[in-house]
């Protein structure tokens, strides 16, 4: 039981003075996913159903790999950013920090392995 | 930690089922929320019969004809009878409105009444509004100015007195705030549409000098940035206002000082 009044309460520590840089950057991926989505699809479907050395040759052209590497990157950078909102609403104190950087943590990996799979593949 | 289940002393039985009025052809059933600080037991719903033939058309005549005939405990705040007050503002037919211009013909079926959701609740219909009217002072709903005060007014074009309409017009009966999602969960540091229609109201005001300051205040992860435009707040506001629109206008402003 803490003796504070309704207004201290509700000021509570004041404004963080952030969160318009995160809004833009979402509205940015938002934008770019917009148009990267369906060029994602398309071209990742056009590439599917060829032997292996088809599909290598498919991601060593400049244009799927591009689209590809901008899908994995712009995608799971929103995707991350999402997810730590779902978990700035739904889990609090340390159980909602923790989540947040295994979140963040595995989004870079995932940025990080599918980068490499598609050099591999690429080159 | 999102709960998912009411805790037990919360958990809402059926209540006390009162006769139906003798003699009455035209019925109906409403159910209400009931609970009292004082008897120490959960909430239960009572279900009381009127004769519609013998109550007015909208939902508070109901609720002060139940009180006045049937049970005076019953609790509920009302005043004004028509959508100034913002007092009468509860949860019927599932739907965050106020009781004296909501009317029963709208309503198909029983009538259910429950206090705005979510909310602390301090007797029957009444819910506890203490830190939502607490937020609504932190976004500082006055006029601010530096100048020194004009010796007749303070001038306003018509161009820019109609931008508060649709603003002005919220009587802060928390209808939109306790039916958010965002509010729920986050209601501590979340300031809730309401308070954030009014910060905008005050922040679009010609007259007004503290834009950039306001601005300042609001700018933070949870007191704006908990809005998910998920809409409800428009939705169910009884004013017909748009407060999802008013937080839009201020993230809009946001990214426009950004830029």
């Amino acid at each position: 039981m803490h003796y504070l009044t309704a207004r201290k309460r509700a000021t509570g520590l004041g404004s963080g003075r952030t969160g318009t840089q995160f809004h833009k950057r979402m509205l940015g991926t938002s934008m770019a996913l917009v148009v990267l989505v369906p060029l994602f699809v398309f071209t990742f479907f056009s590439g599917m159903g060829g032997s292996f050395e088809e599909v290598q040759a498919y991601f060593a052209r400049p244009f799927p790999a591009i689209i590809t590497a901008l899908m994995l990157v712009v995608g799971v950078t929103h995707f991350n950013g999402e997810t730590q909102e779902a978990i700035e609403d739904y889990v609090h104190g340390t159980k909602g920090k923790l989540l947040s950087m295994a979140v963040t943590a595995l989004s870079y990996v995932l940025i990080a392995a599918g980068l490499f799979a598609l050099v591999k593949l690429a080159l | 930690m999102v709960q998912f289940t009411l805790p037990k002393n919360s958990k809402i039985r059926t209540g006390k089922t009162w006769p139906k009025p003798s003699g009455a052809k035209n019925v109906r059933a409403f159910k209400i929320y009931r609970w009292s600080p004082d008897d120490g037991e959960n909430p239960r719903v009572d279900t009381y019969h009127l004769d519609m033939d013998e109550c007015g058309p909208m939902v508070l005549d109901a609720l002060i004809k139940i009180k006045n005939e049937i049970d005076p405990t019953l609790t509920f705040r009302r005043s004004c009878r028509e959508g100034i007050c913002g007092s009468c503002a509860m949860m019927i037919d599932g739907i965050n409105t106020l009781a004296c211009i909501y009317g029963l013909d709208e309503i198909d079926g029983d009538v259910t009444i429950y206090p705005l959701p979510h909310m602390p609740v301090v007797k029957d219909l009444i819910p506890d509004l203490t830190h939502f009217y607490a937020q609504h002072a932190s976004i500082m709903p006055w006029l601010e100015t530096k100048t020194n005060r004009p010796a007749k007014e303070w001038k306003q074009s018509i161009e820019d007195r109609k931008k508060l309409d649709g603003l002005y017009e919220c009587v802060m009966c928390a209808s939109c705030s306790t039916s958010c999602p965002s509010y729920w969960w986050n209601g501590d540091k979340y300031l809730g549409p309401a308070a954030l229609l009014h910060a905008y109201r005050w922040i679009i005001d010609s007259r007004d000098e503290a834009t950039g300051e306001r601005l300042d205040q609001l700018e933070d992860p949870f007191k704006l940035y908990r809005c998910h435009t998920i809409m409800n707040c428009t939705k169910t506001c009884p004013k017909g206002l748009n407060p999802a629109g008013a937080i839009a206008e201020i993230k809009k402003l946001m990214l426009e000082r950004a830029a």
